[in-house]
């Protein structure tokens, strides 16, 4: 296999917990750093989407009536803190710092100080968006900010005019330099760093899967920086008019920008959950990946195409046909590289000999889940069936199966796939295994019945009528809050047993790089850089 | 072998339930199709149901048969394949032969939606934070503008609320009706699910949008805003009373009197339907 690697355990010293922690340029010590933010923030943000879940699961309004626009305000901080806070930093700022180094062969990323700004950045632009929460927004003053995660003037600028939004704003802005900086990071690590014999088509897909997100966010981020930019010194009293109609500017302008960052953003939030499940797959299955070049390339033309169809957002904000028809055929055009990496997932495991260890089980529901939220989105592609459907739950329900189910699963997959790697010892099955099936009985129960709703989002009261379907989807946050429950139990368990895992939990399957270090691995490894030895995919 | 006829049998007896599941009975809780762009909709919608039902059962069928057949009990030594030209051309090609089947009705269904025939008449309807309007154009000198907002509770009823308003659009069956929308301040969106209507209403805009009901399919339709714009979004709903040519007539005659407007039973009748 791998020959030529050394580590000297004996001098893997480790800094003292201020300077290890918060000084930390180890990209394996910032990657979990990541996470444990990631789950802190997850939290949180799960709990909004509770609240507003409860809210909706009767006619009438419950649990909002001294100020019904904070229902906006939770479900746009909702937004704003899952992507920006918990699947974005989970997927690359947590798998992707601890996993590519190692998976290429390098002793660490190219730029660790950078990445520890990486790192800083997030909670700094999280307490902003946290402050944002309390001071006043609204027109009347009430607190937070209403206008949904895509922030659309006039709502977001005449609409808004406390500081609320303004903190929204400098955080975003933080978050989006932060991951500017990871992606320039990334993209050097990986073209500039692999070990010797490591050609890129030799390079792991979860690897791939981060370089083609990283180009992505260097290119995307920008876009929404600038974008928000334009929103604050629109705002400023006498300032600018970019957006506003009485001096000239156009709200659907800020539409064209914001979506031109936010569809690459959605692939962003689920590449490397392929990347991730391609690995799971493989291991479990005993088998290599089947097409890994077509599978690469697939996430390459996932990432392309994904910067030319942003419009699909905006079938009805008055575009002319010949447009929209346009953004129709660019869109389902992405629905065949999506068919390629499901179906090469399965023609990885057929002929294999499957074993349905934890993370596997959340890399097929990751599979039913994505394929799901796929075909809904081929629906939402049509710009005549999107004229009936576009801001009614059935979007809701799509995104939801892609981003709240999709990435959370391709996140969870990664956690119990590497948790042993990471931390050093095995989770205990049964929690694990509860907190699947919970969980996955849960985000079902949940969103299923949204695509049979008929309801316009954003809504904190709706007619009689949709009654029933939003109380069966309110109860599906029971045994969704309980898989969570165990996901903590399950922690929890594997930190006061510690029992130690090997380097090698997974068995012949696990061929990349981090399973021939130790569990956890060397503060420092590869200080000796291992040689590809014999011509592999991964 | 016996897993294999199973399956042989199974996808299409799979396919078939999945289809009629989907094809047979469509319920949308209202009229089905009352507008031509409703009905072409309805059917391209059901079209693209079935597909993607296939394609989903498909899927999970060809994925329960290899979780069955490659589990590790069943076969103990894996196969180091990781290459098949063929398939990976035919499943390449395959979605895009499924998907070009869609191209014709959605592009056919979309110009059709958007490429406004000419009009027989023209309403601007204006939203506002957080009530809509509706203005007759060109007949502003024989009927006012509808000032049209939500009922309360009470007056509504539990089964109308968020639905009826105090003065719904009245428009005539039979007719060509032009929509132009925009806004006051903050987005909107003038929806209406049973015509198949759907257009932001934007500050500094006028977007446009049409509808023509199907004579015999006068009655009350609901719709509500469909983009966030503010505290009551929930609460700005848009309500459409289509009547006979005739009936629309005498309303107009009348200045724009509710009362000269049959009783329809889909409508709340309360004393706050006026100006
Ligand atoms: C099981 C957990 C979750 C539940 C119960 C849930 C529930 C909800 C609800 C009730 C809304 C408001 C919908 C509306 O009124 O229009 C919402 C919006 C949203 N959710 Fe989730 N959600 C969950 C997880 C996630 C995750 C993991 C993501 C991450 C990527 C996510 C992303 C969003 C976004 C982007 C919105 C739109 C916010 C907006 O309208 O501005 N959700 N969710
Ligand atoms: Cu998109
Ligand atoms: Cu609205």
């Amino acid at each position: 296999m791998v020959a030529g690697y050394g580590d000297d355990h004996a001098h893997d010293h480790k800094p003292k917990f201020f300077t290890r922690w918060f000084y930390s340029t180890n990209h394996k010590d910032i990657g979990t750093l990541y996470l444990i933010f990631a789950i802190v923030a997850g939290v949180l943000g799960g709990f909004l989407s509770f609240w507003m879940r409860a809210e909706l699961g009767e006619p009438g309004i419950q649990y909002f009536e001294d100020d019904i626009r904070r229902f906006n305000v939770y479900a746009t901080m909702h937004g704003l803190i899952m992507i920006f806070f918990v699947v974005m930093p989970a997927l690359i700022g947590g798998f992707g710092n601890w996993f590519v180094p190692i998976m290429i062969g390098a002793p660490d990323m190219a730029f660790p100080r950078m990445n520890n700004l990486s790192f800083w950045l997030l909670p700094t632009a999280f307490a902003c968006i946290c402050i944002s929460f309390f001071v006043p927004g609204g027109e009347g003053g009430e607190a937070g900010f209403g206008g949904g995660w895509v922030m659309y003037p006039p709502l977001s600028t005449s609409g808004s005019p406390g500081p609320a939004f303004d903190f929204i704003i400098v955080g975003l802005l933080a978050a989006g330099f932060s991951s500017i900086f990871g992606a320039i990071n990334f993209i050097t690590t990986i073209l500039n760093m692999r070990a010797p014999g490591m050609t890129m088509h030799k390079m792991p897909l979860f690897a791939w899967s981060v370089l083609v997100t990283a180009f992505l966010l260097l290119l995307a981020l920008p876009v929404l920086a600038a974008s928000l930019f334009m929103l604050l010194t629109d705002r400023i009293p006498g300032g600018t008019g970019f957006f506003d109609p009485s001096m000239g500017g156009d709200p659907v302008m800020f539409q064209h920008l914001f979506w031109f960052f936010g569809h690459p953003e959605v692939y962003i939030m689920i590449l490397p959950a392929f990347g991730i499940v391609s690995h799971v797959v493989s291991t479990a299955s005993k088998k290599p990946i089947f097409g890994y070049l077509g599978m690469a390339y697939a996430m390459v033309a996932i990432g392309v195409v994904g910067f030319v169809v942003w419009a699909h957002h905006m079938y009805t904000v008055g575009m002319h046909p010949f447009l929209k028809a346009y953004f129709v055929a660019a869109t389902l055009v992405i629905a065949v590289p999506t068919g390629v990496k499901v179906f090469s997932w399965l023609a990885t495991m057929w002929g294999g000999s499957i074993r349905f260890t934890i993370p596997m089980q959340w890399a097929l529901a990751f599979i039913i889940l994505f394929v799901i939220g796929g075909v809904t989105g081929v629906v939402l592609a049509n710009a005549s069936i999107d004229t009936l459907l576009h801001d009614t739950y059935f979007v809701v329900a799509h995104f939801h199966y892609v981003l709240s189910m999709g990435a959370v699963f391709g996140i969870f997959c990664g956690f119990y796939y590497w948790f042993g790697k990471m931390s050093g010892y095995l989770y205990n099955k049964w929690l694990a295994g509860a907190h699947f099936w919970l969980f996955f009985i849960g985000v079902n129960l949940i969103f299923m019945p949204q695509h049979f709703m008929d309801m316009k989002r954003r809504y904190v009261d709706y007619p009689v009528e949709m009654a029933d379907l939003n109380w069966l989807s309110t109860m599906g946050i029971i045994p969704t809050g309980l898989g969570m429950l165990f996901f903590f139990l399950m922690l929890i368990e594997a930190f006061i047993v510690r029992r130690p895992a090997g380097d090698n939990y997974w068995g012949e399957g696990a061929t990349t790089l981090e399973w021939t270090l130790s569990s956890p691995p060397p503060f420092h490894q590869f200080n000796k850089l291992p040689v590809m030895e014999y011509d592999d995919h991964h | 072998m016996r897993l294999k006829k199973a399956l042989l049998l199974g996808i299409p007896a799979l396919l078939l339930a999945s289809a009629s599941a989907f094809g047979a009975e469509p319920s949308f809780g209202w009229d089905v199709g009352v507008t031509d762009n409703a009905a072409e909709g309805e059917k391209f919608l059901y079209y693209v149901y079935v597909l993607i039902a296939v394609i989903v059962a498909f899927v999970f069928v060809l994925m329960a048969y290899i979780m069955i057949r490659f589990r590790e009990k069943a076969n103990p030594t894996p196969s180091k394949t990781t290459h098949h030209v063929g398939l990976e051309i035919v499943w390449t090609i395959l979605p895009v032969l499924l998907l070009m089947t869609l191209v014709y009705p959605s592009f056919s269904t979309l110009f059709k939606q958007d490429i406004i025939k000419e009009a027989d008449m023209t309403i601007k309807a204006t939203g506002y934070t957080w009530h809509w309007q509706y203005d007759y154009v060109g007949m502003e000198d024989q009927i006012d503008e509808i000032i049209s907002k939500p009922l309360s509770r009470e007056e509504a009823g539990e089964d109308k609320y968020l639905l009826a308003t105090n003065a719904p659009l009245v428009v005539p069956s039979g007719t060509k009706v032009k929509v132009l929308v925009t806004s006051d301040r903050n987005l909107h969106s003038f929806s209406v699910d049973p015509f198949w209507v759907k257009v932001d209403a934007i500050p500094g805009r006028i977007n446009e949008t049409w509808f023509e009901v199907y004579e015999g399919k006068e009655g009350t339709y609901y719709g509500q805003c469909a983009e966030l714009c503010g505290i009551n979004h929930y609460y700005m709903p848009i309500e459409v009373r289509v009547v006979t040519k005739d009936q629309f007539n005498s309303f107009v005659a009348s200045g724009g009197d509710y009362a000269s407007l049959p009783a329809d039973k889909n409508a709340v009748q309360t004393a706050a339907l006026n100006k």
